[in-house]
């Protein structure tokens, strides 16, 4: 294991790089509304492990290379993730001490918000999905919480990331 | 204040075009990446068949040749009568559009936003408002180009609208898109107008956006109520919109004839108003 300092931006950056990767990866048709917000997940854990370097510019950025990864409004996607990283970070001296259930809740109202703000930019532009199913990515992961979770705090304990 | 000035720039001024293009070159590799497994899966299906299946495939495509073979042969004799009628009609011949046969590398991760993302790009000569085809009619627009990549509305996007006629008769109208992948809805067809179900819409060629004579879509229901001004009449696009993987981008060169484009201005603007993302 190579000690890595306090640095490890590469694993930060492989994080979000394989979480754009998932995020448009080809999904058959009647998954398509349940696909996870793989991106949002990630800036979620890097914030409450890391809120001194992960927080809102991390999302801006993250957000304007989503939009354009999904061909969405440039800002729709920055607008939405912001806002999550914003709450992740008052909030993660509580979350760290929540159990993975409980923290599986909280993941699930913070995207359910991340949704609730792209339905509200999309409903700008003109289109957007009907009611009830633009939540489910919300449930789907809220219920992928734990993966990420242990996978990313298994890298980073590896690589001891600070 | 970034953001919601982000997002005015990109939905009100459309500033943002070098930007989007900039990016989207960057992000090429994720969506080679995430085409990957799919491409290893096309992959070992090619290598791992067996001898007699392969040679199975290779005798119905023959067969397939000839019987195409052999109507192309009468295509070319149609092809010179059309050319001599057109003559004789003083408008301009029409001429065969040039193809490119471009990839899907990937599809708009979002179900209301019925985008694909292809593997040609400006290197290619792909431009902005291409049109783009599968084997069974016209999928969509090109909208973004980047260096390598570049990404297509398909006509079923609920901000997508083109002009069409019915092959049958002529009768024009215009197609929009309704957010779902199956059908099209013909909009401001007066409750009298000829058209019926089974009827095959092709493109118009109006508006100067797509070139004529591509099908579109069937007519698939036909309502007519007396109390509306209009009829309601939905369409099944004829291509596969979900399934095609090989697509054809067309170099449309400008056929359309002198008597159709002295008509209907409307269609015009209704296409160049609606064609933008």
């Amino acid at each position: 294991m190579v000690p890595q300092g306090a640095h490890g931006y590469w694993l930060i950056l492989t994080s979000f790089v394989a979480a754009y990767v998932l995020a448009v990866a080809p999904m058959p048709l009647w998954l398509m509304w349940a696909r996870p917000e793989w991106v949002a997940l990630v800036l979620i854990y890097w914030a409450i492990a890391l809120p001194h370097r992960v927080g809102i510019f991390t999302a801006l950025v993250a957000g304007v290379l989503l939009d354009t990864l999904e061909g969405a409004v440039l800002g729709q996607n920055a607008f939405s993730l912001v806002v999550v990283a914003l709450l992740s970070l008052t909030l993660y001296q509580r979350l760290r001490v929540f159990s993975v259930l409980q923290q599986a809740g909280t993941v699930f109202v913070l995207v359910g918000i991340n949704q609730l703000v792209c339905q509200w930019v999309q409903n700008l532009e003109g289109i957007g999905g009907p009611a009830p199913l633009f939540l489910l990515p919300a449930v789907t992961s809220a219920l992928l919480w734990p993966v990420v979770l242990y996978t990313l705090r298994r890298l980073r304990r590896q690589y001891m990331v600070t | 204040m970034v953001i919601l000035s982000l997002i005015t720039a990109d939905l009100r001024y459309k500033r943002l075009e070098t930007t989007r293009s900039v990016l989207d070159t960057l992000e090429a590799p994720i969506y080679w990446l995430a085409d990957l497994p799919l491409r290893f899966r096309d992959w070992s299906e090619l290598h791992l068949q067996s001898r007699t299946r392969v040679l199975e495939e290779n005798e119905r495509l023959a067969h397939e040749n000839l019987v195409l073979q052999g109507r192309s042969q009468q295509m070319a004799a149609l092809q010179a009568e059309n050319v001599r009628l057109r003559g004789l009609l003083n408008s301009t011949a029409m001429l065969r559009d040039d193809v490119l046969v471009a990839e899907l590398i990937g599809v708009s991760p979002d179900p209301v936003r019925h985008q694909l993302v292809l593997n040609k790009g400006r290197a290619d000569g792909v431009f902005v408002s291409q049109p783009l085809i599968d084997a069974d009619g016209l999928m969509g627009q090109v909208v973004e180009v980047s260096d390598t990549t570049s990404r297509a509305l398909l006509i079923t996007d609920a901000t997508h609208s083109i002009p069409v006629q019915v092959n049958r008769n002529g009768v024009r109208a215009i197609a929009e898109g309704t957010g779902s992948l199956g059908s099209l809805e013909i909009r401001h067809v007066s409750a009298t107008t000829d058209i019926e179900v089974g009827d095959l819409l092709v493109t118009s060629g109006l508006g100067g956006r797509f070139p004529g004579g591509y099908p579109v879509a069937v007519v698939t229901e036909i309502e007519r109520d007396p109390g509306k001004m209009f009829a309601h009449v939905a369409a099944r696009p004829s291509a596969a919109l979900d399934r095609s993987r090989h697509v054809l981008l067309v170099f449309a060169t400008h056929t359309t004839g002198a008597a159709e484009a002295s008509a209907s201005p409307a269609a015009d603007d209704a296409n160049d108003a609606k064609a933008e993302p």
